[in-house]
């Protein structure tokens, strides 16, 4: 088995009467993509902002790589190696595609000083490399505004990856994207999650995106996590084709 | 043709009429006397309100940045005052520390807030420092203010015909240097990541960076072009009063930003040069209702110039498009 990277340890939290997490344990191994199905308002959300800082939980802890990083603040998190991409996409759109990335490549250097112009940054040319690895290299030089959603979708997950993570927390990497692009989407990521060598959780709503392109999943009703394995183990339960999926 | 190209071809045309501007700065007053001090107080305003225009690129608009420019023209003051003697660099020197350490105190709380209630919790802070240097009359001689006697500059002492050049060549050195400084600072990573504040402040945080940590380098760069402008006002008119810090030069400064436009440094001394010409002559022909001039020409400017004075040329390329 490989090096267990994130660990969440008997999680809880609530909001009101709404239980997001109820005493969850859970490992994310080095090298996998991890799906995370489950209804609508189970908690799979609340538990990529626990693991990266927006929330924290009322009971339990969060470590990644051994350290624990259960009160820590979101960019102390994404600088010990945790990038996030959002449902909708998170960028900052009166900024063009490459200055969006160079920023993330600044940040990453933790440059704060320095009158040196963005767009002369060396990071420039692996920052190319890593639009034209998830296939927006076209739209460097437009703002992030003009981008159609599928594209900015991409960007997102770009300017995580611009922070060299070791693992990437993705909440429905193609939710808002049409149909026919979905598949488009889900092979250039994993192929560019493979190639940074990345370990990534998804949310997912999407079974066919679960099947093809998981290596686990996680079903996640009622803050509890109700069945974990492989796709076809998971999928194939009839509990959760009735309680999850809607069989 | 992208955003991204138009701003391009936006932002060199204005960097050219930047040039110009500063030329006819040091050019023009050598023909008309009385300008000298009209081109000093338009560059030493400008200089204030690139403060204000720089931290309009993270979105907020500070309603207390007068505090600045005060504390820069009571440090010349006080040093006058209580020291005796001066030279106009020592008081740039001095005035720049304290407001950028004025800056600092302040800019700490402020950068936890954004939009309206950073704009009033700057206010709050100025009407404090307004208050004290109105009512601790004995330091500070109430509103009747300090007078700010002539300084020399490196040892030489000037007449008065003279003292309106050297100010004005000094204010036209300075405020050449901050708008090229605060041009490559916006350009610069930290500039980027002072405007990303403004369109997602979240995302800065999930790459790594503290959004308030950036925003309080760009509020303490503004409170210290804030001093340096209220010093060289403070030299110019041989004053500080409390009415530097109150709130109405504050909405003053915002006012001029708004008229040059907050899209590029020049605005500042674009939005400047508007306001002190239309100040200098409908006060000269409508002496007690000049401000409703002033209120003619915000109005006109948001209406047909929303991004200001150097948002015009976009607008008229575009109308240009759109008739053909």
């Amino acid at each position: 088995m490989a090096d267990v990277l994130l660990s969440a340890r008997d999680i809880k939290i609530r909001f009101g009467g709404v239980i997001a997490a109820d005493g969850i344990n859970l490992d994310v191994h080095e090298g996998e993509n991890l799906a995370i199905i489950g209804p609508n308002g189970a908690g799979k959300t609340t538990f990529l902002n626990i693991s990266t800082g927006y929330l924290r939980p009322q009971a339990g802890t969060v470590t990644f790589l051994g350290q624990d990083i259960t009160a820590h603040l979101p960019r102390t998190i994404t600088k010990l190696g945790i990038a996030r991409a959002f449902q909708i996409p998170q960028l900052f759109l009166d900024q063009t595609v490459m200055e969006n990335m160079l920023i993330a490549a600044a940040s990453r250097q933790g440059y704060p000083s320095g009158f040196k112009a963005l767009a002369r940054l060396p990071e420039a040319s692996e920052m190319e490399r890593l639009l034209e690895l998830v296939g927006v290299r076209s739209y460097a030089e437009r703002t992030a505004r003009e981008l159609p959603e599928g594209q900015r979708k991409l960007v997102d997950i770009a300017l995580a990856l611009a922070l060299k993570p070791r693992l990437l927390l993705m909440d429905e990497p193609t939710s808002g994207v049409a149909s026919s692009e979905k598949l488009e989407i889900m092979d250039i990521l994993t192929t560019a999650l493979a190639k940074e060598k990345v370990t990534s959780v998804f949310v997912e709503h999407d079974m066919d995106m679960v099947e093809r392109y998981a290596h686990r999943v996680a079903v996640w009703n009622v803050g509890k996590i109700q069945k974990i394995g492989t796709p076809a183990e998971v999928l194939a339960d009839p509990k959760v084709q009735q309680q999850v999926i809607g069989i | 043709m992208s955003e991204k190209d138009l701003m391009t071809r936006r932002i060199k045309p204005i960097t050219t009429a930047a040039v110009i501007f500063f030329l006819v700065s040091a050019v023009a007053p050598l023909f008309v006397a009385s300008w000298a001090t009209l081109f000093a107080l338009i560059l030493a305003k400008g200089i204030v309100v690139l403060g204000i225009v720089l931290l309009l690129q993270a979105g907020q608009v500070s309603f207390g940045h007068a505090m600045f420019f005060a504390i820069g023209a009571y440090t010349s003051a006080f040093w006058g005052k209580y020291v005796g003697g001066g030279d106009i660099l020592l008081y740039l020197v001095l005035g720049g520390i304290s407001s950028t350490v004025f800056g600092l105190i302040v800019g700490l709380f402020v950068v936890r807030y954004r939009e309206i209630f950073f704009g009033m919790l700057n206010l709050a802070f100025s009407m404090v420092l307004w208050s004290l240097l109105e009512k601790m009359f004995p330091y500070t001689n109430g509103a009747d203010g300090i007078r700010v006697a002539r300084p020399g500059l490196l040892g030489f002492v000037f007449t008065p015909e003279t003292f309106q050049y050297v100010i004005l060549y000094v204010s036209l050195l300075i405020a050449a240097a901050a708008f090229y400084g605060v041009q490559r600072y916006l350009e610069s990573p930290l500039g980027h990541m002072l405007r990303a504040i403004k369109s997602n402040e979240t995302r800065l945080e999930y790459l790594g960076m503290s959004a308030r940590r950036v925003l309080l380098i760009g509020y303490v760069i503004s409170a210290f072009l804030g001093g340096i402008g209220g010093t060289l006002v403070a030299i110019i008119q041989q004053i500080a009063t409390p009415e530097f810090g109150f709130w109405t030069k504050s909405g003053e400064f915002v006012f001029i930003a708004i008229l040059g436009g907050g899209a590029h440094a020049f605005g500042a001394f674009a939005g400047a040069a508007m306001f002190e010409c239309v100040r200098f002559y409908a006060a000269a022909h409508l002496a007690d209702s000049w401000q409703l001039i002033l209120g003619v020409v915000l109005i006109v400017i948001i209406l047909y110039a929303p991004n200001g004075l150097i948002g015009l040329r976009q607008r008229y390329r575009q109308s240009g498009k759109g008739g053909r």
